[in-house]
């Protein structure tokens, strides 16, 4: 009887153990939440702010200047997405720090290495394609780029987090190829991909794992 | 009943043994000190078991160095992960049986 005892509990402490050391689980639902209201906030910012309350018609106006006159433009999008991007990546580090920490547990592992590295090999390509693609002015390919390199990005990284990350790439590579069909509507499926489903995926996942 | 026992790996009774095999089966390979974090324990008790282990061909010993630091890592040979995914079944038999 006691070795049965013994047993079941072996089996559990081996499951855990498994999947503690191959999985990074402090990661955390409120990083979404975050990551979606900086990237509504955002594409307001570029609607309102930089493409003249929408009187800039991205694609269709950009495509018919030429590259010098809308180098200023250029920038300051890629700087509002760089900045949405950034303050991302701080808010993830910021609360999965702070619930490893909550939960004991160390931040810097051999498979949250393996899950940043994975993570940023497709990110980074995506990164410099769109920056080409930006100055090869094919605009309207823009956020279908960053859409798809971004949920390429998850489905690589999924395997080393929860598993809920996987199909979070799979919507956010969908999202992309549908905007890539309707060029127009760019800044709508940002505000979907970006911020609707992260902030979706934000509030599952906390209400899931972290109540 | 005869069956279940004999596949019941002397080698594995140890809770450190068992997680030490357990973080092997999942990845690649892991490092010394890494290894005694995720498992909790002391480096002599780590050690020592996996000297335990090395003996008896179960994982493997592989030693370099990151820039001037020495770093050791260990991974599952096939005899290892053969004979824990036998154990492991045993394991799951015998809480059956009962």
């Amino acid at each position: 009887m006691e070795s049965n005892i013994n047993s079941a509990e072996d089996l559990k402490r081996i499951r855990k153990i498994m999947e503690e050391s191959s999985r990074f689980l402090s990661l955390s639902g409120l990083s979404g939440v975050f990551a979606g209201s900086f990237a509504i906030a955002g594409a307001l910012v570029a609607y309102f702010l930089i493409l003249n309350n929408g009187n800039i018609h991205y694609d269709e106006y950009f495509r018919s200047l030429s590259v010098k006159e809308t180098v200023t433009l250029r920038w300051q999008l890629v700087s509002d997405a760089l900045a949405v991007l950034i303050l991302s990546g701080i808010s993830a580090f910021f609360f999965s720090l702070r619930k490893a920490k909550r939960e004991g547990k160390k931040f810097w592992t051999p498979v949250s290495k393996r899950l940043f590295i994975n993570l940023l090999i497709p990110l980074a390509t995506g990164g410099l394609f769109i920056l080409i693609l930006l100055f090869q002015n094919h605009v309207q390919l823009i956020v279908p780029g960053l859409l798809i390199f971004y949920g390429l990005a998850l489905v690589n990284a999924g395997k080393f987090t929860f598993g809920e990350i996987f199909y979070l790439g799979l919507l956010e590579i969908t999202t992309g190829l549908i905007s890539s069909l309707l060029p127009s509507f760019g800044i709508w499926f940002w505000i979907f991909g970006f911020g609707i489903l992260h902030i979706v995926y934000g509030i599952v996942m906390y209400r899931k794992y972290e109540r | 009943m005869k069956d279940i026992i004999s596949n019941i790996n002397k080698v594995f009774e140890s809770r450190v043994r068992l997680g030490i095999m357990s973080v092997l089966m999942v990845n690649d390979s892991y490092d010394f000190n890494s290894l005694k974090e995720a498992l909790d324990v002391t480096d002599g008790n780590l050690a020592s078991h996996l000297k335990a282990l090395e003996e008896r061909g179960l994982i493997i010993v592989n030693k370099q160095f990151i820039g001037r630091k020495p770093n050791t890592s260990y991974s599952v040979t096939d005899l290892g992960a053969k004979s824990f995914q036998q154990h492991l079944k045993a394991l799951e038999n015998l809480l059956r049986a009962n």
